[in-house]
């Protein structure tokens, strides 16, 4: 399989405050050609600030990108800011939480479809809303033709979430980021949502980013996963392998806790205490002052991601506990 | 102090005995004027709560699932008075709210837990001066209040030497949560009312929040009413639940028998809509389709047949009643109604019966 | 287990009210130690500080009589022996002037936004937090205020009531009442919106307890930042009106008259004649910077 995403050692460390705050720490990924990922974790894992970097939409005054991302052989750090607006959309496009804020309220969806495709192609202004219709049947948006000509604030949560999926496909883009795109939406919708993504990637051969805090979520959408903690990958391998054997004592304590496999009056497994503060890391390990397993030395160092079976790695230096 | 003592003393706040609904609503309506609709024109209204009926028991969690718009919030701001509702009545456990029982009575033993933690809290105010608050307000000292603020620190697992003189911006939203319960339970009311009260934590966290209610409710005998659009959590932490569909009830019963055979085909859409745990059974298709419509204009007749795959033409004329059925499940679907006229409903009953 | 055990918090001992516990620095705390290491609003704190000096002490430091003039020296430019500053249309030693008049200007600058600021807080406040109807009467009342340019308003209020610090004081509060009620209304409405102010209703507490303790701390901070930066706009329409004669009448030294009296002078003494402007202009800079500090030090997250 040929990588669409290549992330060799990327760290983004925002100096707005008054504190520089790490928030992605030495994360490498990669993703094959047609590969769903899902980016699993907790609020201050670092995951959307992943996903943000393939397209460079941090500040760049007020962050700093170190390491490498290559996406289709070509270096996102390097690009000039002519070529990164073509990239944007062109290459690599991404869905959000909130579509409101992603489409422009003053602006019908057709408008905003069409500008987009005039924008990366020389095309008439009449093809170009072919294309958007297409587009609409496409993300199954009932009466597409009607829909064109809507705006923002007069679609459902559901329609407009496919709104802004048509628009994130409309300069065919190889690689789709989706930022929790399905969290704020009720469960009946967020299931076709879900399906629908699946869909157009079986289809389309997109390869997609998918970041979530919802295990459940991300096994309805994912070939594989990456547990993110506190600005590093912990744990990635297959769905079927991180969820049936999660080998990092912060993944196996996230599926321990969850409430559908406890019976009604059980006490839920937790993994004790909070998430960290990324302005104040302990040294080594940042998961070692909730973890069980926890030893002198993973205060010490920063376990690297250690191969524990076939494509599947963990950064923990107590794997051998964890079979 | 009242707080850790058993919670139904012989003299004690319980009236009307066990067997008697700690709160009983009945024909709840809540509908709001929509803006905008030009200064003199007669305005539309979103039917948020739509003839609501239910009883809640004492000891039980109460669990209310739904979609956005089906007024499970509206009706958690019902509970607390904090809106007014158009008409309907409460009964709390045997007097009737803002008759036989007036609202500052009511309010200390009802209590709610938002969902937003932060902005629940006031940022001007010390954690202890946001506990203590409550009692104050009914006349407990100063100095009183603040060692009760200490004590349930204490009890939802906050070192109070360590938290009591902070604000909320310098905590995390778990432990935010965690004040909000404390304050919750300031008072000593009866029924906390758990409006997403979890959904907004991260899910590590989450499970010791619910750990932690549960043994509160132990503790201190409380009644839970728990609002949640999780139907995981719901279905672990819930005696029984409440089903609610554009401003109306759909589907009421005990949890197991809901959870495991549901009779509205609403809530066997909602069940089969979460994501699958296991990477070899993912959902292939979508239990439905569109989104939940508009309560402006809710449908004529049952108000899902719209989405309803089971939908025949009489669904859309006769509105179904909540019809009883065996193990105390209750389903506002022409399916569990006798001689509805839907081709799957059961045979009418003899009347002698 | 325990149940602090359980939830994974270190447990506690039985607690105990005492001395022993945590205390965060109060709000304002934070707020005067950001601004403190603010070096711009420090500076313009210095500067208001010393103008403020100024005017108290100003028999003290004046050099000369402000009202003793001398035909003989008439418009003398800047550094004329004797005149530091010069002196004015009427011979009067600039320097003195300047610094007497700053008593003046300085209160007929500020005292109206304080005041301003009660009666718009009281305003927008019970008209956010009640509503309806009460916010309509309230709110509209001082639309139809707020719908005349201030210094037209200031003139024509300053006009109807007559000549005179007194009532150039009343109409320049009056002038500033509008905004800050529509400030504090918006701030109102806002925190009214917040689930704090429904977890108070919902402990029984009474709308009197609710606003002092929940609204009150929450609304003020942001209201009295926008009171500040009227200050500079006080100070510049209370020259305006001394300057049209509504306000101080001469010969007072009020900076904005002298500016109107040495208007004359604009061609023949131009650096002079400037001098009462160049005050004013430092005064209301020091106060909007003073003002932005405020606001950025108040912010809680940054």
């Amino acid at each position: 399989m040929t990588e669409a995403v290549a992330i060799e050692n990327l760290s983004v460390t925002f100096t707005g405050g008054s504190k520089p705050v790490r928030a992605v720490d030495g994360v490498s990924l990669s993703l094959g050609q047609g590969e769903v990922l899902a980016l699993l974790g907790e609020s201050g894992s670092g995951k959307s600030v992943t996903l943000r970097s393939l397209l460079r939409l941090h500040p760049p005054k007020r962050s700093r990108m170190t390491g490498s991302i290559r996406v289709a052989g070509r270096d996102v750090l390097e690009l000039s800011p002519g070529e990164l607006a073509d990239f944007r959309g062109g290459v690599v496009s991404m869905i959000f939480q909130e579509p409101m804020l992603a489409l422009d309220p003053v602006y019908t969806v057709g408008a905003q479809i069409t500008e987009a495709i005039r924008r990366h192609e020389k095309i008439s202004a009449a093809d170009a809303r072919k294309r958007a219709l297409a587009l609409f049947e496409r993300v199954r948006i009932p009466s597409p033709d009607r829909r064109l000509d809507a705006y923002p604030h007069e679609m459902s949560g559901g329609m407009r979430q496919r709104a802004m999926i048509a628009l994130a496909l409309a300069c065919r883009p190889s690689v789709l980021l989706a930022d929790e795109p399905t969290t704020a939406l009720d469960a009946t919708v967020q299931i076709q949502i879900l399906l629908l993504l699946r869909e157009l990637q079986r289809e389309l051969g997109l390869s997609i980013i998918f970041v979530t805090h919802d295990i459940g979520v991300a096994v309805e959408i994912a070939d594989r996963i990456a547990v993110m903690y506190a600005g590093r990958v912990v744990e990635s391998g297959s769905v079927r392998d991180v969820i049936r054997g999660p080998r990092h004592p912060y993944t196996r304590g996230l599926l321990a806790s969850r409430v559908e496999r406890a019976q009604k009056g059980d006490r839920l497994e937790t993994i004790p205490g909070s998430p960290p503060d990324l302005t104040a890391l302990p040294p080594g390990c940042a998961f070692a002052p909730r973890c069980s397993l926890a030893a002198p030395q993973c205060r010490e160092i920063v376990p690297p991601l250690a191969e524990v079976g076939p494509a599947h790695t963990a950064a923990c230096i107590r794997v051998a506990e964890t079979v | 102090m009242i707080i850790g003592e058993p919670a139904h003393l012989p003299d004690g706040p319980d009236r009307g005995g066990p067997a008697q609904p700690l709160l009983s609503v009945r024909d709840l309506v809540k509908h709001f004027p929509v803006k905008g609709k030009g200064l003199f024109g007669k305005g539309a209204v979103v039917r948020a709560v739509d003839g609501v009926s239910f009883d809640i028991r004492k000891g039980e969690t109460l669990g209310v699932v739904g979609e956005s718009g089906c007024g499970k919030s509206t009706t958690a701001r019902l509970l607390m008075h904090l809106i007014k509702a158009d008409s309907g009545e409460m009964v709390f456990d045997g007097e009737k709210v803002g008759a036989d029982l007036d609202l500052t009575a009511y309010r200390r033993q009802v209590q709610m837990v938002f969902q937003d933690s932060y902005a629940s809290l006031n940022p001007r105010l010390t954690i202890e001066e946001s506990i203590a608050y409550g009692p104050q307000v009914h006349g407990v000292s100063a100095a009183k209040a603040r060692a009760k603020a200490h004590d349930l620190l204490a009890r939802v697992g906050l070192e109070p030497g360590r938290f009591a003189g902070r604000y909320p911006h310098e905590l995390s939203g778990g432990q935010r949560q965690r004040i909000n319960i404390a304050r919750a339970l300031a008072l000593e009311p009866r029924l906390v009312i758990l409006d997403e009260a979890v959904s907004a934590l991260d899910k590590s966290v989450e499970a010791q929040v619910l750990n932690l209610l549960q043994d509160l409710k132990d503790e201190f005998g409380l009644t839970y009413v728990f609002i949640s659009h999780d139907l995981n959590v719901v279905k672990f932490i819930v005696d029984r639940v409440m089903v609610m569909y554009l401003g109306k009830v759909a589907e009421i019963g005990e949890g197991p028998a809901v959870f495991g055979a549901p009779r509205h085909p609403y809530t066997a859409a909602l069940l089969a809509s979460m994501p699958k745990m296991d990477p070899d059974a993912r959902s292939a298709e979508a239990p439905l389709t569109g989104d939940p419509p508009n309560p402006i204009n809710p449908p004529s007749g049952c108000r899902f047949h719209t989405r309803c795959a089971l939908a025949e033409p009489v669904c859309s004329v006769q509105e179904p009643p909540l019809a009883a059925m065996e193990g105390l499940q209750e389903a506002a679907c022409l399916m569990a109604l006798p001689g509805s006229g839907h081709s799957r409903a059961p045979a009418p009953v003899e009347a002698a019966a | 287990m325990s149940l602090s055990a359980a939830i994974g918090q270190t447990p506690s001992p039985s607690p105990v009210v005492d001395a022993a516990v945590v205390r965060s620095p109060g709000y304002w705390t934070g707020v005067l130690r950001r601004l403190s290491r603010d070096p711009v609003a420090m500076t313009a704190l210095v500067v208001i500080v010393l103008l403020l000096l100024m005017a108290i002490f100003a028999p003290y430091i004046a050099p000369a009589d402000p009202s003793k003039g001398s035909m003989l020296r008439r418009l003398k430019p800047i550094g004329f022996p004797g005149y530091p500053l010069g002196a004015d249309e009427l011979g009067r030693d600039m320097l003195s002037r300047l610094i007497h008049g700053g008593r003046l200007s300085l209160l007929m600058g500020v005292t109206p936004v304080p005041i301003a600021f009660v009666i718009g807080s009281l305003l927008g406040i019970t008209a956010g937090y009640v509503g309806g109807l009460t916010n309509t009467l309230i709110m509209r009342t001082v639309d139809v205020f707020y719908a005349f340019p201030s210094v037209l308003l200031a003139v024509a209020l300053s006009g109807a009531l007559g000549a005179g610090l007194t009532n150039a004081l009343v109409s320049l509060t009056l002038v500033f009442v509008p905004p800050i009620a529509r400030v504090a209304e918006s701030v109102t409405t806002q925190v009214r919106g917040l689930d704090y102010i429904d977890a108070a209703r919902a402990s029984g507490a009474k709308a009197g307890s609710i606003i002092r303790v929940h609204v009150l701390g929450n609304v003020l901070g942001p209201i009295f930042v926008y009171a500040t930066s009227l200050v500079s706009v006080s100070m510049i329409l209370a020259s305006g009106l001394s300057f049209l004669g509504l306000g101080v009448r001469p010969p007072e030294p009020e900076w904005g008259l002298m500016l109107n009296t040495l208007r004359t002078a604009i061609y023949t003494q131009p650096m002079v004649a400037a001098l009462p402007g160049v005050m004013i202009f430092i005064t209301s800079i020091a106060f909007n910077m003073v003002s932005d500090g405020l606001r950025s030090a108040m912010d809680v997250k940054s």
